[in-house]
């Protein structure tokens, strides 16, 4: 009867980011010198998908109210693995595109088992295994180069039915392969309820450990399609340390514009989809409205700082109670 | 009844946390079919023999037996398995999921892998039935819900594990009058489906109604069982009283004192915790707070100490009314107030840092000038303190984490003392604390009174009430039932009025025996 407002009370976090992006898409699309164009569009998803890969991952890890500072160098590791590997053959092409999903499973479960059977907070242990990936990244690329199987990465860059982003729909697709099981498994309760009350999980039976190292495994393998794309768009691999840690912030900043919360157990990875291709679009409306590039990381901040805030209001409201002391 | 042929048996289970001795060779049977009620004052050892059952702690010897076979359960997940299901006094519910989630969480109904979420809300919404709880949606937040409905929630969630045995700990704690017969007609339907239910409750009329057989505790031993309805309820107080008396209080002053009140509540309410209270405590005057854990003594002490919002009624200092709207305002100005926290490692101490810096956090304001602390002055008044209270450090320096939790306790007290309060709120300050440091505690809390500290003292341990109160106030379900002065501050007459014996149960309207 009134179930639609339970969904709504669900959906709200993620609605809200689907909000504020067609907000800021509209305002940049109308803007844009070629308009509401098919590659307009394309250009926007292309960059968008990135984070959004990323961002995905860092909602499995903060549903558990743990986070990972390692995702940007898990995405820069894996871009530099597959400008080495995913080349030649289809047959090479295909066992170049597992060895480079392989190591971000493998990143991830590293991870999980630090942070899980280790004991050790999650925000050091990702700090370290970060500072990790990097190197192997680095010694990779010492330098930038490489190549990829451009067969592949055009048409996986490129255009269906000549509208339709091909990067976008390979999101789709992993959104249906790996989120909607996760979120819908028995693992993937467990991780959100692991977040939420460890105690009460433990109490209730449920198989806590599987479920955050599940979490922490697929964090590792979606950042690693995050860089699988990046080599399809820039044909090369470079260890970028820059690029890699404003990834993770960035994907911090997403999860949140997105409705999840830091303190885990709530939250979901579609929010955190919309919530970083809104944040791509925040940098693209400065474009198209002609500011100095000087600017833009201050603009930046301040819209993200503003869009924050929103989902904070309610948050102020609910815990204002004898156990927000206790 | 059919069942002679005991379901589930324990024997010569014994546990210890620490030098602390929770459960020494207890033995309990359960039968099928019937409701068996578990009596004990606080700390009598009756959460750690049921935490044993859930498998949720190991015990440290000692043998279980389902179905005549010997069973260890490693996990709750174990237990559960085995048909022992228990609902917790703190709630077992996550905060964020849903109801229905909440309900099938420890098996979740599954189709290709995934949870189905059709099953999972038909599934929730027979327990819910079950429960005498069908007004709860199952798609709400547990979180969104109020104390009462997450109880009904954590009753339905057992009922749907199927369970054998069910345990309830104070499960009717939070309920309302009308939930409390809904959930009391559910468990007679369970038993007469030949469950075994063990129910413990602090409300003697709550086992009266229910109980075919009752086992009491105390001391970490199970010292009598006996067909519900045989024992006169002074039979049972009588049973449960009884430990050696170890401590050596200091020799109470004669007479009342005659000085006006220095802290004084009038009607004090706060959400459904507190329930009109009134009291006051004079300069010179230790009053104790009685009653079983959890009925509102802590609150009741956070309510002075302006950690609570939305309180109703007044508090007056020196006879006049104040607001006090945070504990800086509660330990500032004429308040001069203290509260000794009962956690004192999340509440009391900053672990990792030093003793001085612990010692002087509440004094910062009085020890610097122009926001610069004295040093001089400071370590003056450490001295004194360290003194006075005979804190055994290596040093000031060393994190206070180091020290041995009597020390710790006693750190938190000088913390406090720094500030030279003139109203003292204590919450169970002896807990896990050896009993020579106890000692110095009792003799301390006197020589503050003498010295013109007005002193409210919440103990779990009746022993200490006796012996260092003036007088007590024995709260249930967030009231004063009953003042006890000089004298009259009797083991009896605290554990009688602390069950509520003396009275009716307004709340479960089902009419106390007297």
């Amino acid at each position: 009867m009134k179930d639609w407002r339970y969904w709504l009370a669900e959906e709200r976090g993620t609605l809200l980011a689907f909000g504020i992006f067609i907000v800021m898409f509209a305002i940049y699309s109308a803007n844009h010198p070629a308009g509401f164009t098919a590659n307009v569009v394309q250009t926007a998803a292309n960059k968008g998908v990135l984070l959004a890969f990323v961002a995905m991952a860092q909602t499995l890890v903060v549903i558990t109210a743990g986070i990972d500072l390692s995702v940007g160098m898990i995405f820069t590791l894996t871009n530099c693995m597959a400008s080495w590997l995913v080349v030649g053959t289809g047959l090479e092409t295909v066992f170049g595109v597992l060895a480079v999903l392989g190591t971000g499973l493998i990143c991830g479960a590293v991870n999980g088992a630090i942070v899980i059977y280790g004991r050790l907070q999650p925000i050091v242990a990702t700090i370290a295994t970060g500072a990790v990936f990097f190197g192997l990244a680095l010694l990779l690329r010492p330098v930038p180069g490489g190549s990829v199987n451009e067969d592949l990465a055009d048409f996986l860059t490129g255009r269906f039915f000549g509208v339709v982003p091909a990067s976008l729909l390979a999101l789709l697709v992993i959104v249906l392969i790996v989120w909607v099981p996760f979120s819908r498994s028995e693992l993937g309760r467990a991780a959100y309820a692991a977040g939420s009350s460890e105690t009460a999980a433990y109490m209730s039976g449920v198989p806590i450990r599987r479920g955050k190292f599940l979490a922490y495994t697929l964090a590792g393998l979606l950042a690693a399609i995050g860089g699988l794309f990046l080599t399809f768009f820039t044909y090369t691999g470079e260890a970028a340390y820059a690029s890699g840690n404003a990834y993770t912030l960035f994907s911090i900043a997403a999860v949140v514009l997105g409705g999840v919360s830091l303190f885990g157990g709530k939250g979901s990875a579609i929010g955190a989809i919309f919530g970083a291709l809104a944040f791509r679009t925040i940098g693209d409306l400065l474009f198209v409205f002609d500011f100095d590039p000087l600017w833009q990381p201050l603009f930046q901040g301040v819209i993200l700082l503003i869009a924050v805030s929103l989902g904070a209001f309610a948050l102020f409201r609910v815990r204002n109670r004898l156990e927000w002391f206790l | 009844m059919d069942g002679a042929a005991p379901l589930f048996r324990m024997e010569g289970i014994s546990k210890r946390y620490g030098g602390v001795r929770a459960l020494e060779k207890a033995d309990l049977t359960v039968t099928a079919g019937s409701i068996h009620a578990i009596l004990g004052e606080n700390g009598a050892g009756k959460s750690t023999l049921i935490k044993v059952m859930a498998g949720v702690v190991a015990p440290d010897e000692g043998a279980m037996s389902l179905d005549g076979r010997e069973v260890t359960f490693a996990s709750p997940a174990a237990a559960n398995q085995a048909g022992i299901v228990c609902i917790f006094q703190e709630l077992s519910l996550i905060p964020e999921l849903s109801v229905a989630d909440n309900i099938v969480i420890s098996d979740p109904p599954k189709r290709f892998g995934m949870i189905d979420r059709k099953a999972q809300r038909r599934i929730a919404e027979e327990a819910l039935a079950r429960a005498g709880a069908s007004d709860i949606h199952p798609r709400a937040l547990v979180k969104d819900l109020p104390l009462s409905r997450r109880q009904m929630v954590e009753i339905a969630k057992a009922l749907a594990r199927k369970p054998r045995i069910l345990i309830l700990d104070e499960a009717t704690s939070a309920l309302t009058a009308a939930d409390v017969a809904k959930v009391f007609a559910v468990l007679k339907r369970l038993r007469s489906e030949g469950l075994a239910l063990l129910y413990i409750s602090h409300r003697m009329n709550e086992i009266a109604e229910l109980a075919d057989h009752c086992t009491v505790f105390r001391n970490g031993r199970n010292v009598a069982s006996y067909p519900a309805g045989s024992k006169s309820d002074n039979e049972v107080v009588e049973l449960m009283i009884g430990r050696e008396y170890s401590h050596i209080f200091p020799p109470k002053p004669v007479g009342a004192s005659a000085a006006t009140p220095v802290l004084e509540a009038r009607n004090l309410s706060w959400a459904d915790r507190l329930d009109n209270i009134s009291l006051s405590v004079r300069a010179g005057e230790v009053v104790g707070l009685g009653g079983l854990d959890g009925q509102g003594q802590r609150e009741l002490l956070l309510a002075f100490f302006g950690v609570l919002r939305g309180l109703r009624g007044e508090v007056l200092i020196d006879g006049k009314p104040v607001s006090i709207a945070s504990p800086t305002a509660a330990s500032h100005g004429r308040v001069g107030m203290a509260l000794i926290p009962e956690d004192r490692k999340t509440e009391g101490l900053m672990l990792p840092m030093t003793v001085r810096e612990n010692l002087s956090f509440a004094a910062l304001d009085r020890l610097s000038k122009a926001g610069i602390i004295d040093r001089a002055a400071e370590q003056r008044l450490i001295d004194d303190m360290v003194g006075l209270l005979a804190i055994k450090t290596a040093g000031l320096d060393i994190p206070v984490g180091a020290l041995s939790g009597g020390n710790q306790q006693k750190v938190v007290i000088a913390k406090w003392l720094m500030r030279q309060p003139r109203i003292i709120l204590l919450n169970d300050p002896t807990r896990g604390i050896d009993v020579g440091t106890k000692q110095e505690l009792y003799q301390l809390m006197r020589k503050l009174a003498d010295a013109g500290a007005a002193i409210l003292f919440y103990s779990t341990d009746y022993d200490e009430l006796i012996g260092c109160c003036d007088r007590v106030l024995v709260l249930y379900d967030g009231a004063i039932k009953r003042e006890l002065v000089g004298e009259g501050i009797t083991e009896h007459a605290l554990i009688a009025t602390a069950l509520n014996i003396h009275g009716d149960d307004r709340r479960t309207g089902l009419g106390g025996k007297a």
